[in-house]
């Protein structure tokens, strides 16, 4: 009997025909039914509607139709959930079941089956179960434990099983301690301050000890757990990387890349001068070269952190270099892996071998592959000046090949060459000048005219060469037009007498019959400093160049840093860190290397965690500081209030300096005011003027880019540190480069607040990285807390009332803003056009009260009493906010 | 965690899916693939967008895969591939890469050991054993103990009904216990035991006959039919053990075989055994499972013996015609025999017809593998062949010149290229009434090609 035919049947009344089945009363005809209604679960169809059916089926003594249930369970309840809570009984009794077996399975399912009301029974069964006799019980109560956490944290603390978890750490059972180290390592990754897994010398001894006895997953858990310890000094530090040493010759790869981790990140707390500290580096070496004789995609996943640990740690592998060699077979990913391997090991002892490797790859079938090897024959050439002159032969070799793209990439490292060693190797421009006619590809033509440019004075028909290109100028890529006009006037000043005519077309053609602005501006500069004054021009366009770097693809060393405590993980694999590819407050604390420290007490033993909440919860103060320093100003004003005085402005005042228009405006600042964020002084020539905006329920940021330098500006980009509500560029920074010099341009930055949380001081701070061709620039800026409202926060009367009950008193703040001449309905209206939504109003003793409420993008929401009396511009404001109540929510936000 | 696992077939259907976490269900993407036909299907679970994306993306992807780990819409997918079944894991969390990848092989060596090849046909016949195993060996996305030896005695698609107490308390002692891989109370009324060293000889030369790289991947396959909870302890010719005895001074045997002891660059063990004893003592010590394992894998880089050179002449006349001349040399011990050797010398694409002559075995040009393959069934030591081939090219205004693939060899000789050589593998069972001598012991050698290229 085979169970592929469940596979084949897509009749119409089949959902009856299954029903019936289900309710069969032959046991195997039930389960044959069940077992069809799980295949096509599996291919996709809907077979919801059987869900009474089948967990009528539930109560059986048959395990393996038990089983097959509980599978069907856990896909549907969720869409049910009122009929699974007909399963409870049954779980709760089998949980007491006499079989271990079925003890676990009961516990196991039941942690899968996401429905709250479920979790409320699960717990007595779970308590039992994590004191349960039999180990195989407890170690699946304790993953069960970290399950309930993620449906509801609050019932998992409440109900004390955090403690009951963390004794299992101590548990007899191997087994069992892996389970519940992985269990608490999640957990605590969502409350990065509770210090739940605590770890200190003792619970590391007892993690060292469960180590040499479970399960290779088991191991990979605790090691993965124990990367996260700071140990107190140098001692610790050794004891421990003696103990996980070992580790290094387990035949499961996870296991030596944890090690592996490990000893990485405690090797950095060792005096460099100890004996040990050698040593330790002497046993790195083999297992990572090991680790490449596993399969390929596990070969990929060692082949991207050797890459970091090469970068950290050049030493370890720096003999290592045949091991990198390419393989004919190997799968792509894994030849341009170790490619890049081979140019990070590559020095003057091992330059020819690699040269003579490089030079087959070169041969290869890969396109990517061949390119990838061609570029690294220049980067060795950069690299080890030595061997600079062997590279330039091989590239002039593979030149002679023909093959059209070997040629393109070969011409474009060699200007890379020329640049960092000039007037060496010019000898070879003839036969770069042979294959002009063969390039096709914009990089390679710019780098073939900027290498004509360059040696203009060498080349005896470098105006023809030149004067070839220029016949298609307009088809050519601006990459390419922009080169050709540089190397033009170089020639022309490098050979004045020939050559004006040429210079003269090229001008013309740059200034006059383009529309690019760039070319245009750049053709300008030129034409005036020719005509202007010769002499400069010479000093500018012919100007000695800045030599190149020869790394210019290395990790940035706090990157790196953090790449390193990831060893294995996927951000280790995408050379991310974690907050780049993970979402919502999971991996988004920034992990540390523990640094070797003479008094090394500061440390004080604490887990490597960092202090990123969660989620952020305004403070106190901080919400209602902010609150009130409310920018009300983008909408229009319909309040003829006279103009009054202006209104002093403090920290705690309702509406704060925002609501200055509201208050002493006369509707004439309609444009929130843009502020110099980033002076031309720090930007190399950038400047930047922005403010921020909320139109038609998008955050815009609205920024003036100036370019105050010299050059053009071109690739820009912009990047958000993480901030308290999360914001985020919803889309890549638009701006039309090139931005020329003396260019000023407008762009608006549509946000989102899907970014990671990290509470900031101010609040309402936020970091940004602005970055363009010629650098990096940081600056930070504050955004109006009243764009985070959103246009939905309008509440129900009722829900009003009830919310303003619930929130409790602690929540409550009290302040006034003086000096305000609007009568309560003019506040009202100006403060709608906020998203500040008042609910009611009712007149008390001559006073006004407005009731109001307001929902920050996270989910917050703050709810306002504003008093305003009759004729005095003193306005009272009480205001609550629920982040009490509604802090669960912003952390699902965006459901 | 792991958030799901699915296996698909080649085109791209889902045969298995088990989701643990609800994170992977919501995978946004990219509109150029909403025209994909799921959309013309009825509307499904949420879910499904997870297996989709995979499916579009990666399954009938044009390109061919560029990394075994693809990101989309912030979801990461992990697979592999057995011959055309995908195998992949989908996780949202930075969990550890290479335990995803372990698990899925360990994954694939569970289905094996219980249903055979993992074919299409295998995993529609075992789907129910499939998730029983899942749900097994895979809780809430960690991976599980995962020992056959332990799985097959609780998931057995037969109901464990009739099991008493003790049997109960004995599987699940033994599935979280220290010795996981091994049950009690196993009989064998003949003890015996086969230790087999298998090795893949690797090598890349150059035209003129130049070692660019060398190297040994061993790997020691214990086959045990032994009986209680056994004692071992495995010896061998490691340079570092033998140096320490011979420093000692203790017997003469140890001088005599330290010539012929060998350097083992690294070396990784079976859980069995005890790799705090090996890192301090260097002694190789462990109670070992039932039945074949791989107790451990080793490699070496010094003093390999290449069990065959291969000496290539290429020579172009002109543009159509290719002179091909290629002398294989044995070079072990007269007395033994390599077997099964193949050579295969890779043709330009444009070939249009081969002659060949050689004086041993048969040759043929593949027309549809771009290479002319030379099979000898058998070869002394310290032999010599050749064959020499006339390629005939079609002219061809294809500038690129033929990328000349190196020439690959296969071959199986009874020895162990590395030099390891098994010094003692001890049985102590101290509670049962058999000793060391009475179990039976075989041990074989195998050296095969791994991948041994001579560039020409």
């Amino acid at each position: 009997m085979t169970d592929s035919k469940y596979f084949t049947t897509t009749k119409k009344g089949e959902i009856f025909e299954l029903k019936a089945e289900l309710n069969s009363d032959k046991k195997e005809k039930k389960k044959e039914a069940v077992k069809k209604v799980i295949a096509s679960m599996t291919v996709g169809k809907d077979v919801s509607a059987l869900f009474p059916d089948v967990v009528n089926c539930m109560q059986t003594d048959n395990l393996e139709l038990k089983k097959l249930v509980y599978l069907y369970l856990m896909n549907y309840a969720k869409s049910q959930p009122d009929m699974a809570i007909m399963a409870v009984n049954t779980f709760v009794k089998d949980c007491e079941d006499p079989n271990p077996l079925i003890r676990a399975l009961a516990v196991r399912t039941m942690g899968c089956i996401r429905v709250d009301k479920i979790t409320e029974y699960l717990c007595e069964p779970l308590r039992k179960c994590l004191k349960d006799e039999d180990p195989y019980v407890r170690k699946t109560a304790a993953v069960c434990v970290a399950k309930l956490h993620d449906i509801n944290a609050q019932l998992v603390e409440d109900q004390g099983f955090l403690d009951t978890l963390k004794d299992l750490i101590s548990d007899s059972n191997p087994m069992v301690v892996a389970n519940a180290v992985a269990a608490l390592s999640e957990i605590a990754e969502s409350h990065p301050n509770s210090n739940l897994l605590d770890l200190n010398p003792q619970s590391i001894n007892k993690l060292l000890t469960a180590l040499n006895e479970c399960t290779e997953w088991g191991q990979i858990f605790i090691l993965d757990c124990l990367a996260n310890y700071t140990p107190r000094d140098d001692r610790e530090s050794q004891s421990i990387c003696e103990r996980v040493t070992p580790r290094l010759s387990h035949a499961n790869s996870a296991v030596v890349l944890s090690a592996v981790k490990v000893l990485m990140k405690f090797m950095e707390m060792l005096p460099k001068d100890l004996d040990y500290y050698g040593t330790l580096l002497k046993k790195l070496a083999p297992p990572l070269v090991t680790l490449l004789s596993a399969e390929p995609e596990l070969q990929y996943v060692a082949l991207r952190n050797i890459n970091l640990i090469v970068q950290k740690r050049p030493e370890i592998l720096k003999h290592e270099m045949k091991v990198f060699f390419v393989k004919y077979n190997d799968p792509i990913y894994v030849k341009l892996e170790k490619l890049d391997i081979m140019i990070r090991l590559a020095s003057q002892a091992n330059i020819a071998q690699v040269l003579a490797e490089l030079k087959e790859y070169a041969t290869e079938v890969d396109v990517d592959f061949v390119r990838k090897a061609v570029r690294a024959i220049g980067r060795c050439a950069i690299k080890v000046e030595q061997s600079a002159e062997r590279c330039v032969s091989t590239l002039l070799d593979l030149i002679q090949t023909k093959v059209n793209y070997v040629v393109q990439e070969a011409i474009v490292v060699i200007k890379d060459i020329f640049r960092k060693y000039p007037n060496k190797y010019e000898s070879v421009i003839a036969t770069l000048c042979e294959n002009l006619d063969s390039l096709d590809e914009p990089e390679a033509r710019a780098a073939m005219i900027w290498i004509v440019g360059e040696y203009a004075e060498r080349i005896d028909n470098a105006d023809e060469l030149l004067e070839s290109f220029l016949e298609g100028f307009h088809d050519e890529s601006t990459q390419v037009q922009l080169q050709l006009l540089t190397a033009i006037v170089k020639l022309f000043l490098k050979k004045p007498t020939e050559t004006q005519e040429l210079v003269q077309q090229v001008l013309s053609l740059a200034t006059q019959d383009s529309d690019n602005p760039d070319l245009r501006d750049r053709g300008y500069i030129y034409w005036r400093l020719l005509s202007t004054d010769p002499v400069a021009a010479k000093e500018v366009v012919l100007a000695e160049k800045p030599l190149i770097s020869e790394e210019t693809d290395l990790i940035e060393p706090t990157l790196l840093e953090e790449l390193i405590c990831h060893i294995g993980t996927l951000a280790s694999v995408y050379h991310k860190p974690p907050s780049a590819f993970v979402e919502g407050s999971r991996g988004v604390q920034h992990k540390r290397i523990p640094i070797q420290s003479s008094e090394s007490q500061d440390t004080g033993g604490a887990p490597g965690a960092t202090e990123a909440p969660a989620a952020v919860i305004p403070s106190q103060g901080d919400l209602l500081g902010d609150l009130l320093n409310l920018d009300l100003t983008p909408p229009t004003s319909t309040a003829g209030a006279p103009p009054g005085p202006p209104m002093p402005m403090g920290g705690m005042d309702l509406l704060g300096g925002g609501l200055d228009s509201l208050v002493g405006g006369g509707g004439s600042l309609l444009t929130p005011l843009s502020l110099l964020w980033l002076p031309a002084m720090k930007g190399k020539g950038l400047e930047i003027m922005g403010t921020f905006a909320r139109r038609a329920g998008v955050i815009q940021m609205e920024m003036t880019l100036t370019n105050k330098a010299m050059s053009v500006m071109t690739d820009f980009a912009i990047q958000f540190n993480r901030n308290s509500f999360g914001l985020a560029p919803a889309g890549p920074l638009q701006v039309p480069t090139p931005l020329s010099p003396n260019q000023t341009i407008d762009v608006s930055l549509p946000l989102n607040n899907g970014g990671p949380v990290m509470k900031m001081e101010p609040l309402n701070n936020l970091q940004v990285a602005v970055k363009n061709n010629i650098d990096v620039f940081y600056f930070s800026c504050q955004y109006p807390i009243s764009m985070l409202f959103v246009e939905d926060g309008k509440m129900d009367r009722q829900v009003f009332l009830a919310t303003w009950k619930d929130i409790p008193n602690e929540n409550e703040a009290q302040f006034q803003i003086n000096d305000c001449h609007l009568n309560s309905d003019a506040a009202s209206n100006k403060l709608q056009g906020s998203n500040v939504f008042t609910i009611a109003k009712r007149t008390v003793e001559g006073q006004d009260m407005l009731y109001q409420s307001m929902k920050l993008t996270n989910g917050i929401c703050v709810l306002t009493e504003l008093r305003v009396q009759t004729g005095s511009p003193t306005y009272t404001v009480s205001d609550r906010h629920t982040h009490a109540l509604w802090v669960m929510i912003p952390a699902r936000a965006g459901v | 965690m792991i958030g799901g696992l699915f296996i698909y077939n080649h085109k791209g259907e889902v045969l298995i899916s088990r989701v643990y976490r609800d994170d992977i269900g919501y995978v946004q993407w990219e509109g150029s693939i909403r025209s994909s036909s799921s959309y013309l299907s009825p509307p499904s679970p949420p879910r499904r967008n997870a297996v989709d994306a995979f499916r579009v993306n990666v399954i009938h992807a044009r390109q061919q895969v560029r990394s075994p780990v693809t990101n989309i819409a912030r979801t990461s997918f992990f697979h592999v591939k057995r011959s055309n079944i995908w195998l992949a894991a989908v996780t949202k969390q930075n969990v550890n890469a290479a335990m995803v990848f372990e698990f899925l092989y360990k994954m694939c060596d569970v289905m094996s050991a219980y249903f055979g090849k993992i074919s299409e046909e295998n995993i529609k016949n075992n789907f129910v054993l499939i998730y029983e195993l899942l749900d097994e060996i895979l809780d809430f996305g960690y991976p599980q103990n995962s020992e056959t030896g332990a799985l097959k005695t609780f998931i057995t698609q037969q109901g464990i009904k009739g099991q008493t107490k003790e049997e109960q308390s004995q599987i699940t002692s033994q599935v979280t216990g220290q010795i996981g891989w091994r049950r009690e109370g196993i009989k064998y009324r003949r003890n015996e035991l086969f230790l087999d060293v298998l090795e893949s000889v690797n090598l890349l030369m150059s035209p003129q006959g130049q070692v660019l790289s060398a190297h040994v991947s061993g790997r020691v396959v214990m086959k045990s039919y032994l009986s209680g909870m056994p004692e071992c302890k495995f010896g061998m010719n490691d340079k570092i053990v033998i140096d320490k005895a011979g420093k000692g001074g203790t017997t003469d045997e140890a001088v005599k075989s330290g010539k012929q002891s060998i350097a083992i660059d690294d070396c990784t063990f079976h859980q069995c055994v005890r790799l705090s004893k090996f890192d301090s003592e260097r002694s190789i010590s462990f109670i070992p499972p039932d039945g074949e394992y791989e107790l451990m894998r080793y490699r070496t880089t010094k003093d390999i013996i290449l069990p065959f050179r291969v000496i290539p002449l290429v020579r172009e006349v002109g543009r159509t015609k290719l002179e091909v001349k290629v002398v294989i040399k044995s070079n072990f011990k007269p007395s033994l025999l390599a077997q099964k050797i193949e050579v295969r010398i890779p043709t330009p694409l444009n070939t249009s017809g081969v002659q060949v002559i050689c004086m041993k075995g048969k040759a043929k040009y593949k027309a549809s593998e771009n290479a002319i393959v030379w099979k000898i069934k058998r070869m002394a030591g310290m032999k010599e062949s050749q064959i020499s081939a006339e390629i005939e090219l079609l002219p061809t205004n294809d500038k690129k010149k033929w990328a000349r693939p190196p020439i690959s060899m296969n071959f199986e000789v009874p020895f162990a290229p590395s030099g390891l050589k098994v010094r003692y593998l001890k049985v102590f069972e101290s509670k049962l009434n058999y000793s060391d001598h009475d179990v039976i012991k075989w041990v074989r050698y195998i050296g095969r090609s791994g991948i041994y290229e001579t560039r020409c």
